[in-house]
């Protein structure tokens, strides 16, 4: 499916994402592999939650890195991740 | 091994990653008798199993080092009736737990136990599509019990690997294996080709398929992702005999896989115990710190310092780090050499000849009886693999 901001995002059932302090990253967790994410993966991919939209996880980013324009980059990764299968759309 | 304690030396710790893997072999029963299990040959005269309490000590200091993904394997692991027990603390540290089963011990009652504990997916093996080969092959009536397991762990909302073992006799049933996954709803599946170790060596001959069955079943692989997409992600594993270079095995030695066997020996790979002149620590006596840190079986292989020629000044020693140490063990009878199964070993054709053999449909080896795991047999051989 298309993904706008009005798209909620939700680690798959699959998946888990958890914090790894041996690895200093987040990492992905499903069946018998492990993804190590890189920070903007990792942060993104932790608030899909299925109840945030994409609109609000980009405002909850740009404040908390004080960062602006992050859409394209944010949009571009949760279709990388769909592919994936890390997340389900709604 | 005179330059041993040089190779040991130049060891940089700080460049030793952690032991993301941990599998816990739990115990080497078995309900099964499976003609390819890669358990020891003599896997019926180790000792005590490890305790409940001695496998939480392991899951606990495994998981300070930075383990995340835990697999608990056997032998059948369902047979200990603490498994649920073992699971909830590993869940309880912050695994990810996978329960590798041939289903058999598998009931409501128990996979509801396992649910609660946090086991989080399941692997289920079959050993072929079909009742008749799938008994033939385990030396059990289970096919119809696996079945009854598979529908269970859906019911459970379990992601499901189905594995099956590949080889001789099930590999021209590849359509009716994937078409068996796709029944049963599997979202992965492994179809993995023997690799000769442990009781898959003993009966090498009768097991290793021709390059044709090979190349037949790789087509139909991948001519069911064409069809079916990506909604049961395959894996077709090769058998490496058909390779001109070694498999990175285990992804290098003590490198990121840590394996406890059920009588406590950790090694860096599931087979290792069968290696000479290399002692390998109990947990019951060191912390996995100092195993995986410090002791001679996990640092006598690790990285590129202790190879020989043709490695040493191999351009590719990086990308397989000389293959396994264990198969250059059976093969060359020196675990230091290169694996045969690299075109640059001076032993390759060890590996060439039984390959050649693969390709006369029933020759006299081919023909022996199988040898099916069990301890009677395993007394019997008396030997590592």
């Amino acid at each position: 499916m298309a993904i706008t901001t009005a798209t909620v995002p939700k680690v798959g059932r699959n998946f888990r994402i958890q914090w790894e302090p041996a690895q200093d990253a987040y990492v992905l967790l499903y069946p018998e592999g492990m993804v190590k994410l890189n920070q903007s993966a990792g942060e993104i991919l932790k608030r899909c939650d299925g109840a945030a939209n994409i609109a609000a996880i980009i405002a909850d980013l740009e404040t908390t890195f004080n960062a602006q324009g992050l859409e394209a980059d944010v949009i571009a990764f949760v279709e990388l991740a769909e592919q994936q299968k890390w997340v389900d759309l709604t | 091994m005179t330059d041993l304690s040089e190779a040991v030396a130049v060891q940089d710790t700080a460049k030793i990653g952690p032991p993301l893997w941990l599998l816990a072999e739990l115990t080497y029963r078995c309900p099964l008798h499976c003609v390819y299990c890669y358990n020891p040959v003599d896997f019926a005269k180790t000792e005590d199993e490890l305790t409940t309490e001695q496998w939480f000590k392991v899951l606990r200091e495994a998981r300070e080092l930075g383990s995340v993904q835990c697999g608990f394997s056997g032998g059948e692991p369902m047979l200990r009736d603490d498994l649920e027990v073992i699971v909830a603390e590993a869940h309880r540290l912050g695994y990810y737990t996978n329960l590798l089963t041939s289903g058999v011990g598998l009931n409501e009652k128990r996979i509801g136990a396992l649910k609660e504990a946090g086991l989080d997916h399941i692997q289920l093996s079959f050993q072929d599509s079909t009742r008749e080969m799938n008994d033939f092959l385990s030396s059990t009536r289970t096919f119809d019990l696996k079945r009854r397991a598979a529908d269970m762990i859906k019911a459970h909302g379990y992601p499901m690997v189905m594995n099956c073992t590949i080889h001789r006799h099930n590999i021209d049933h590849i359509e009716a294996i994937l078409q068996l996954a796709s029944d049963i709803d599997a979202e992965y599946v492994e179809l993995a080709n023997t690799q000769y170790y442990g009781w898959a060596q003993v009966n090498r001959d009768q097991l290793l398929p021709s390059r044709e069955q090979l190349e037949r079943a790789e087509r139909i692989t991948n001519e069911w992702r064409e069809k079916h997409g990506n909604k049961m992600k395959l894996f077709f594993v090769v058998p490496d005999y058909y390779e001109k270079r070694p498999k990175k095995c285990m992804n290098g030695w003590g490198n990121i896989f840590l394996t406890i066997t059920p009588d406590g020996k950790a090694l860096p790979c599931h087979t290792a115990r069968m290696l000479p002149g290399l002692e390998f620590p109990d947990v019951r006596t060191s912390s996995i710190r100092e195993i995986w840190y410090e002791s001679e079986g996990f640092n006598r292989y690790r990285g590129t310092g202790w190879m020989k020629e043709p490695c040493s000044s191999c351009p590719e020693k990086e990308n397989d780090y000389g293959g396994c140490r264990c198969q250059a063990y059976m093969i060359a009878n020196d675990p230091a050499a290169a694996d045969p199964v690299c075109d640059k070993s001076p032993f390759h054709n060890r590996i060439t000849e039984v390959v050649d053999r693969a390709q006369i449909a029933g020759n006299a080896a081919q023909v022996k009886p199988l040898i099916y795991r069990g301890p009677k047999e395993s007394l019997q051989l008396d030997r590592p693999f």
